[in-house]
This record gives structure tokens, C-alpha cells and sequence, in this order.
């Protein structure tokens, strides 16, 4: 089909003129009422079947077409007095002020006014650019102005009254100016004035602003619904036109029958507030019009605002077919590449392909197999653009026979289409990555654990959309540009922000610890999951063959491999080791072999820059990198299985000696505590540069109590058994911290409310348990309790108070950091860099000449340096500088 | 009391302005392939322009220090 095409050049916007009002209506309504009894619509009425038709059963009166055809058409108000249009309040207020009320002229000096338009006229170009500037400017200047430069009148001074009414402020006291002198006013100004205003006269002359007729919208626009009862309910803008017709031919009536001022003024003010929240229903300053029902009214520029809006909800947010959406649920089997789609799904998203020689035979089995049966196809489409649905076809067979080239088949999607995965709110790009598919039964998404970062997704219900690309280019595109292993290295810092989480760490943790040794058969379990089939040699022989967990990893590191760093469990001890590392965090990779150091956080988890698996992503490239994640992780995770993992209540256990040690600390910090507070009522206490003394030692408190937390945490870490789970977990990084180890086993600590120590609730104190003014440790939220002991009920009410605050800022901090997401790509969104490394704006204004002030991409920097001059060394000179 | 006047060019936050001659703009416009106005603007009211006596239409060259590229340049054309 042939569509005739047209280039939009220039889209103007301005106000329309009476005249053309009257010009584009079909005719004047006059009566406030829709409906004759019978059921018929009035013909002078708001919905008119000369306004066009919303009734199957009716013709448009104007055009004579149906229900899909005839597009409406406007009708007008005649309005009996004129009318402020709240859209254009403030440029009337501008205008007024700026404008002489006796002569209309601008009231600036003739040689002011010459030389502007002398510069719109001789340079347009500049003038364009710089329009908006020299407007405010003018405008601010004459407002300023107490007389007319023209003819000498003294100006009055206006006053606005939000929203619609006017005053001047004369010596005898104020005086309404009513729309009619606004008007007329308006009138005055000389197009050459309006121009140097930065208005265009022949679009928007400004008496124009100033509504003498008002335009009827089309009945399509407002259409109204029929309810089961069969009653009719109109929609909300028929509402409003129709209290805007009873009212002004009320006023009409008045102003005929030469009813006295006051009433007049009064009908007139309502006609103004009618056609306000005819508008705009949301004005300040008035009450919004309601419905019978007291729900208020949706008026014109309800329908366009915010996100429920025209603009946000119906132009810009799209809606798209080929798509799928369903809770998600993790398999480790699969690639990282891969998503597994349910084949409830696969037979419903399908991929057009087009009939050749070489598949001829393939699709016509799938057409015989037909909609409901899984790899099938649910359409065939013609050259000729008709489509046959395969659900409603009889004999698929004889389809099938007459399929010929250049025929299009949708089939069912099958393993190995390319398929978008998202999950909301997609803050960056890794929120939407090209997966393959891979179809699955039962119900819901699978994905690789090791994608979970990127798309911060977990299994606690959460729900992920799925859209299949159907063009060739798309699916090339999402192929090459979006594939999950494309996205492994973050554009924010470098690092892969696809790697390993909880269990994932702990296995390649456990599986290098020192002691582990490895049976034949559990080598080869683990080392056929990654499909690794170098064997490595036994390190020991006897009694027993017997490999060691480093062994292992090894022979999944590719070769060629070099590499240091320290590991998640380095202590951090003044003077390091290496090599000796008491607790083998030294990490030495040589030639792909694991030489020392335990695999943990640092090296195999996600969004850790410098870490192994960022070293092997980029010495050996994506493939080697995604070959990484798909099978070395499977046999770290398999691991824990081997291994077993659980924790107990024993592993925050500290023997009895160590607790009562715990508690005379505590008890010694609190004496500190109490130290300060006398310090402090004697005046002895030294003042803090920039604080107050009261702060001061609310500092000094702070810091000696977490001193001792620290303290005393440090040597609960010492005490817990070796064999600890929690421990592990903890110095492994797979999950929890040391810092929640302390507070299970030891002690939980200071409570905060706002960063300070608890005090609110009542007077001077937190709790009626405590003296009114006490600064003590236990009355302002200390925590002297672990979670394993269990807490007191006071000390269990100061740390739901601190956990609400976390709770409540995370709530609010979602929120705010959203709003200012979406202005910000709002402002950004057209920004890129030219071929020239420049960036420019979507109209080629330059921001930057060179992309970051260096043009280095970030993904494939080293900490946003294009170099890291260290690295390069170490590996030049190889398993040499180790030694 | 210190008589000399200070002038702002001399602080160590405001970065090195240079006035470009004839010949420099011609050749940076064409190498950027853009109008002046393309650039971003700077006012000759700035303190600085007034300074160093930029007029309207000229371009201004800013050399300054940067987390990323250690010295970075940029340019301003100037504006009324």
C-alpha cells in the first residue's frame, strides 16, 4: 500500500480570532440543554448532531458521515459580555502594565522602540537567538515607567486579582477594570509595539486573549455514555459548556431587559468563573466546579496535565504488542545469555519469518502443528498484506501445501530467539538487556543468578517484562549492541556489574580455603559441570589421590592468566604478609594458575572493580568472560552443595568469660560517659571549634560509645568459633557483616534518630522511665543487649525507633531520587558525541569538546583513567615482580 | 592597608581566559565545522570578559583544570 508521505516543515502556534472562530463553527449553540424528551438532541444544543455524531445509529448533520467517519465539528458561544481567558492572565497583566492605558503605545522611548525593530528587521538571525532576552528586558523596563514617553498620560498602576480580576489604583481608591476596557485596551496597542513585545500580530493579535466567542468542542471529543440503566451521563466538558450557555443567556436576557449594573456584574462574574474552570479546573484562588456528586470536574487542561495526562500517559506512553510479562524465578543451569520463557508464552509471542527454499519445509510443519501446539505458528501473512489466522483455519494442511516464497510465517518463538528483558524502574542501561531465549515449562521467567545485580532483581515476587524484536535489524541490533555478555562491564565505573551474589561467593570461598581437598570423584562432579576436561595432577598421592580446592579454580582460569589483590578477608593489618597471610587473602594468580589466597567478594563478586573476574574480562575479552560466569560460577555454587552450608544459634556464641568481658567494657564506657556528662555540668568541658558545648559533648559521648562497640566487636570477632558460619559468611562477603556479627553476638549499640542519640517522645527525655534532662548512655537509646541475649523492652522501643527511621527514609529517599531521575534524562536524553568527539545537543550546540574533557569511555577504563599504569607493569613483567 | 587593587584573574579558582585573534577563530570554527553562537556563551558583562576586553563576537579560549583530564579546554563566544 501506497502511503502518500508529507514532511512537517513548521508547526506554528498563535490564538484564534473571533473571525475565525465564527469561521471554523458550524453553528451557535444557544440552549443549555442536551436532550429533547424523546431522546433526540436539541439542534442548537451541546451535542447537536451538527457537532458530529457518537450514536452508531446516527448521521452527522454537518457531513452526513457515521460514527468512524466523521471526524466533528465545532460549534460557538456567543458570549453576551467578554471574558478573561485564564490562560493568558499573566500576558494580560505584562501587557497592561507595559502599555499606555490612554494610547496603547509601548512605553518605551520611540529611539528604544526604533532600534529593537531595526534590529528584528536588518538581522532576523540574531534576533531569533537573542528574542527571548531583550523581551524580558523591555518588558521589565516599561513596566518601571510612570508616564508615557508618547503622549505624556500619567500611568496608572494595575493590580491583579488572582485569578481574573483587574484593579487600578487611583488617587480616589481602586477601580475594577472590567474585561471589556481589558479588551479594549488591548485593542490599542499598535502591531509595531506588540512586535517589539516579542509577539507575532498576525497569529495572536492580544485583544484575542480577551474571549468574546467561545469555541464548542466536537462532540467525539466529549462523548457520552449510556449506563446500564439507561440513563445518560454526559461527559464532564459538556458539564461545564452547558453551565457556561444557562448562564450567559441569562445575562443576555438581563442586558436586554436593562437590568440595573449590580445583577449584571454578578451573572457576569459567574459566566467568568464558568469559562476559567472550563479551562482549567485546578486555578488558585477559586473553588474548583464540581460535579452533582461533589467529585470535581475534569476540564480541558486536566485532560493534558501530569502523568494521567494526554501528554504523559497517551502520547508518550507507548504500548507494545509481542510482549509478555510473569514473576521470575532463578535457575543456575542457565546461561547468563539465556532467559527461560514458559511455553504457555512461546505460543503466544511469535517471530515473523519469511518463506525461502531453505526453510519451506520447516514452516509448513509448523503450520500443520498449528496455534495450540507448541512449536507452531499462530498467522501466515501474503504478499499481498492479508493475514490468516491459523486459529480459524480448518484444514491447516492445505494451507500449508500453499505456501510459497515471500510468504510470511509468525511463528512460535524457540530456543535461540533473541528476546529484550526488563525489569522496572529501568534506571540505567543493564535494565534492559537482550537475552536468548530458552523455552522452559511451568510458569514463570528463569534467569541466570549473576544477571540479578544489574536489573536489581530478586525472587520475592518480583515480575519482569519480555518483548521479542520482529525485524531483522532489531534483532541484529539487540544481538550485538544488548546481549547480556555486552553489558557485564558497567559504563558508570568499569567495573563487571554482572557477577557472583551470596552463595555463589561462599562456594568459590570454601572451595579455596587452605584445608580443602578434593576426592577423584568430587574433582571430576565439579569439573564436568564446567565442561573442563584438562585433568589436573593429584598434589597429593598418598594415602589417598587427593586435589586441593585451588587445584580446582585453576583449571577453570584461562591460561596465560596474572594477577594479584588483596581479598574481601584481608584484615588490613599494618604490614602485609603476602605470601604468609595468616589468613590467605593474599591472592596470586600466575599463568592461570590459583598460587595463593582465597576466591571471595573481591575477586568473583558484582560491581567489584579490579577484581578477577574484571581482570579476565578484559586480558581475554567477553567470550572468555561470559565463558567465566556460565561455568566456572555453576562449579563454585555446586561447591556449597558438595560442602553444605547452614547457620546456628552457636555461631554467635561467645564463651562466658569473653561476655562478662563484654559487659565490664561496656560498663567502663558508660562511666566515661557519665565522666563527660560531670565534666560538662562543672563547665570544665572544652568547646569544640564550630559546635556549642551542649554538642560537644553529645559528640564526645557519641564517640566514645562507638569506640566501644568497635572495641568490643573486635574481640567478639576473636572469640567466635573458627568454624563459625556467620563468620564466614561475613569475612567471605557472600553476606552480612562484621558489623552484624557484633551485634548479634556482643552488643547492638547506639540508636539514632536524625544522626543524634534518641530524645523525643516527652519532656527533656525519651521514655517516663527515665529523669527529665538524663544525657546517660541508657536513656538516650544505647543498646547494651545483643540480639542473641535478646533486647530489654526499652531498649527494644529505641531500636524500633531508629528502624522506622530507616524505613521512612528509604520510602521518601525513593521518591525524590525518581522525580529527579526523570528530569534529569529528561534533560539529557539528546546529548551524544558526534564522530568528532565532541558533545553536542540535539540542535549541534556544543557542551563539551571532548567527550569527559579526556574522551575516555568509562566501561572500558580503569577507574575512569584510560590507564592503569601499576597493572601494565605487573604485567609486563609477569609472575617476575611476585617473587 | 594594601593598596594594590585585587583583580580576580588572579585567584586560583577562576581558570586561564584568552582573547582568540582573527586567524585562531576562522581556523577553530572550521575545524569544529560550527557557528560561533553553536558554542557555549559568555556574557560581556562577565567579570572576566570585561577584564581581559572581550567584545561581542569574539571567542574566548578557557584553559582549566580538570578531575579527568588534568588540563581541559573550552570556549565561549562572547555575547551582549
Amino acid at each position: 500500500m501506497l502511503i502518500p508521505q508529507k514532511k512537517v516543515k513548521a508547526i506554528s502556534f498563535g490564538l484564534l480570532s473571533p473571525d475565525v472562530i465564527r469561521k471554523i463553527s458550524v453553528g451557535s449553540i444557544i440552549t443549555p440543554d442536551t436532550y429533547e424528551e424523546d431522546g433526540t438532541p436539541i439542534d442548537t444544543g451541546p451535542m447537536s448532531l451538527r457537532l458530529g455524531t457518537i450514536d452508531p445509529t446516527q448521521k452527522c448533520k454537518t457531513c452526513g458521515n457515521r460514527v468512524g467517519q466523521c471526524p466533528g465539528h465545532f460549534g460557538h458561544i456567543e458570549l453576551a459580555k467578554p471574558v478573561i481567558h485564564v490562560g493568558f492572565v499573566k500576558i494580560i497583566y505584562q501587557l497592561l502594565q507595559a502599555t499606555c492605558c490612554k494610547c496603547g503605545r509601548l512605553l518605551l522611548p520611540q529611539k528604544e522602540i526604533d532600534k529593537i525593530r531595526r534590529l528584528m528587521k536588518e538581522r532576523p538571525r540574531i534576533w531569533a537567538i537573542i528574542k527571548s532576552k531583550v523581551v524580558t528586558k523591555v518588558l521589565k523596563k516599561a513596566m518601571k515607567a510612570m508616564e508615557c514617553p508618547h503622549c505624556g498620560e500619567k500611568q496608572i498602576k494595575v493590580r491583579l486579582e488572582r485569578p481574573t480580576t483587574f484593579y487600578e489604583r487611583t488617587k480616589s481608591g481602586e477601580r475594577r477594570i472590567t474585561p471589556d476596557i481589558v479588551r479594549a485596551r488591548l485593542e490599542k496597542i499598535p502591531d509595531e509595539d506588540y512586535e517589539v513585545m516579542g509577539f507575532n500580530p498576525k497569529t495572536s493579535r492580544p485583544e484575542w486573549m480577551v474571549l468574546t466567542v467561545l469555541l464548542v468542542p466536537p462532540v467525539t471529543v466529549r462523548p457520552s455514555i449510556t449506563l446500564e440503566s439507561g440513563l445518560r451521563s454526559e461527559d464532564d466538558l459538556t458539564h461545564k459548556i452547558v453551565d457556561i450557555i444557562r448562564i450567559n443567556e441569562r445575562l443576555k436576557e438581563q442586558i436586554d431587559m436593562g437590568a440595573p449594573m449590580a445583577i449584571i456584574e454578578e451573572l457576569w462574574d459567574l459566566l467568568q468563573y464558568h469559562v476559567t474552570t472550563y479551562f482549567d479546573n485546578e486555578v488558585s484562588g477559586i473553588p474548583p466546579a464540581r460535579h452533582r456528586s461533589g467529585r470535581v470536574l475534569r476540564t480541558l487542561a486536566q485532560r493534558l496535565k501530569g502523568k494521567e495526562g494526554r501528554f504523559r500517559s497517551s502520547l508518550s506512553g507507548k504500548r507494545v504488542d509481542f510482549s509478555a510479562r510473569t514473576v521470575i524465578s532463578p535457575d543456575p543451569n542457565l546461561s547468563i545469555n539465556e532467559v527461560g520463557v514458559p511455553i504457555e508464552i512461546a505460543k503466544i509471542l511469535t517471530v515473523p519469518e519469511k518463506v525461502t527454499p531453505w526453510n519451506i519445509d520447516e514452516l509448513r510443519e509448523l503450520i500443520i502443528r498449528g496455534p495450540y501446539e507448541y512449536p507452531g505458528a499462530n498467522y501466515i501473512v501474503r504478499p499481498d498484506g492479508r493475514r490468516i489466522d491459523l486459529r480459524y483455519v480448518k484444514d491447516r494442511k492445505a494451507v500449508a501445501e500453499t505456501l510459497t516464497f515471500g510468504y510470511i510465517v509468525e511463528r512460535h518463538v524457540r530456543n535461540g530467539d533473541i528476546a529484550l528483558f526488563n525489569r522496572q524502574p529501568s534506571l540505567h542501561r543493564m535494565s534492559i538487556m537482550a537475552h536468548k531465549v530458552k523455552v522452559l515449562p511451568y510458569k514463570t521467567f528463569r534467569l541466570n543468578l549473576c544477571v540479578c545485580p544489574p536489573y536489581n532483581a530478586d525472587f520475592d515476587g518480583d515480575e519482569m517484562n519480555l518483548h521479542i524484536p520482529q525485524s531483522e535489524e532489531a534483532r541484529a541490533e539487540a544481538m550485538t549492541l544488548m546481549l547480556v555478555e555486552q553489558q557485564i562491564l558497567s559504563p558508570r565505573y568499569g567495573g563487571p556489574i554482572i557477577g557472583g551474589t551470596q552463595d555463589y561467593i561462599l562456594g568459590a570461598y570454601l572451595l579455596s580455603q587452605k584445608n580443602t581437598l578434593l576426592t577423584k570423584e568430587e574433582v571430576q562432579r565439579l569439573l564436568f559441570l564446567a565442561d573442563v576436561a584438562d585433568f589436573p595432577e593429584p598434589a597429593i598421592l598418598k594415602p589417598k589421590r587427593l586435589w586441593t580446592g585451588k587445584q580446582v579454580i585453576s583449571a577453570l582460569l584461562p591460561k596465560g592468566l596474572n594477577y594479584t589483590l588483596r581479598a574481601s578477608a584481608c584484615r588490613k593489618c599494618g604490614e602485609c604478609k603476602k605470601f604468609e597471610c595468616p589468613y590467605d587473602a593474599y591472592v596470586v594468580v600466575a599463568n592461570g594458575e590459583l598460587v595463593a589466597g582465597v576466591i571471595d567478594k573481591k575477586s568473583i563478586g558484582a560491581g567489584e572493580p579490579e577484581s578477577l573476574l574484571h581482570r579476565i574480562i578484559k586480558d581475554f575479552g567477553i567470550n572468555v568472560g561470559s565463558w567465566f560466569l556460565d561455568h566456572a560460577f555453576k562449579v563454585f555454587l555446586n561447591y556449597t552443595f558438595l560442602h553444605g552450608f547452614t547457620m546456628n544459634l552457636d555461631d554467635v556464641l561467645l564463651p562466658l568469660e569473653v561476655l562478662q568481658e563484654i559487659q565490664k567494657r561496656l560498663r567502663e564506657a558508660e562511666a566515661k560517659v557519665w565522666e563527660l556528662i560531670e565534666k560538662y555540668k562543672r563547665g570544665e568541658l572544652e568547646q569544640m571549634p564550630g559546635k556549642t558545648l551542649e554538642e560537644t559533648l553529645e559528640t564526645l559521648i557519641h564517640e566514645v560509645l562507638s569506640n566501644a562497640r568497635d572495641n568490643v566487636g573486635k574481640m567478639a570477632a576473636n572469640y567466635l568459633k573458627a568454624s563459625s558460619q556467620a563468620l564466614m559468611m561475613a569475612r567471605s562477603g557472600s553476606r552480612g557483616s562484621m558489623l552484624n556479627l557484633t551485634q548479634m553476638a556482643a552488643t547492638v549499640g547506639q540508636q539514632t534518630v536524625r544522626g543524634e542519640r534518641i530524645l523525643r517522645g516527652y519532656f527533656e527525655r525519651a521514655l517516663p522511665h527515665f529523669k527529665k534532662g538524663d544525657l546517660g548512655a541508657a536513656a538516650r537509646g544505647f543498646v547494651y543487649s545483643s540480639f542473641k541475649r535478646g533486647l530489654t523492652p526499652i531498649e527494644f522501643f529505641f531500636h524500633a525507633m531508629g528502624g522506622r527511621e530507616g524505613l521512612v527514609d528509604t520510602a521518601v529517599r525513593t521518591s525524590q531520587s525518581g522525580y529527579m531521575q526523570r528530569r534529569l534524562i529528561n534533560a539529557l536524553q539528546d546529548l551524544h558525541v558526534e564522530y568528532d568527539g565532541t558533545v553536542r545537543t540535539a540542535d549541534n550546540r556544543i557542551v563539551q569538546l571532548n567527550y569527559g574533557e579526556d574522551g575516555v569511555d568509562p566501561s572500558k577504563s580503569d577507574h575512569g583513567k584510560a590507564v592503569n599504569i601499576d597493572k601494565t607493569i605487573e604485567k609486563v613483567l609477569g609472575v617476575a615482580a611476585l617473587k | 592597608m594594601l593598596k594594590k587593587k585585587f583583580t580576580i584573574l588572579d585567584h586560583e579558582l577562576v581558570p586561564k581566559h584568552i582573547l582568540l585573534t582573527k586567524e585562531e577563530k576562522k581556523q577553530l570554527l572550521e575545524q569544529l565545522k560550527i557557528r560561533p553562537e553553536q558554542l557555549p556563551w559568555i556574557r560581556a558583562s562577565d567579570p572576566v570578559a570585561k577584564l581581559i576586553g572581550a567584545k561581542p563576537g569574539d571567542i574566548v579560549k578557557i584553559v582549566r583544570k580538570s578531575p579527568t583530564a588534568g588540563e581541559a579546554i573550552a570556549y565561549r563566544f562572547v555575547v551582549p
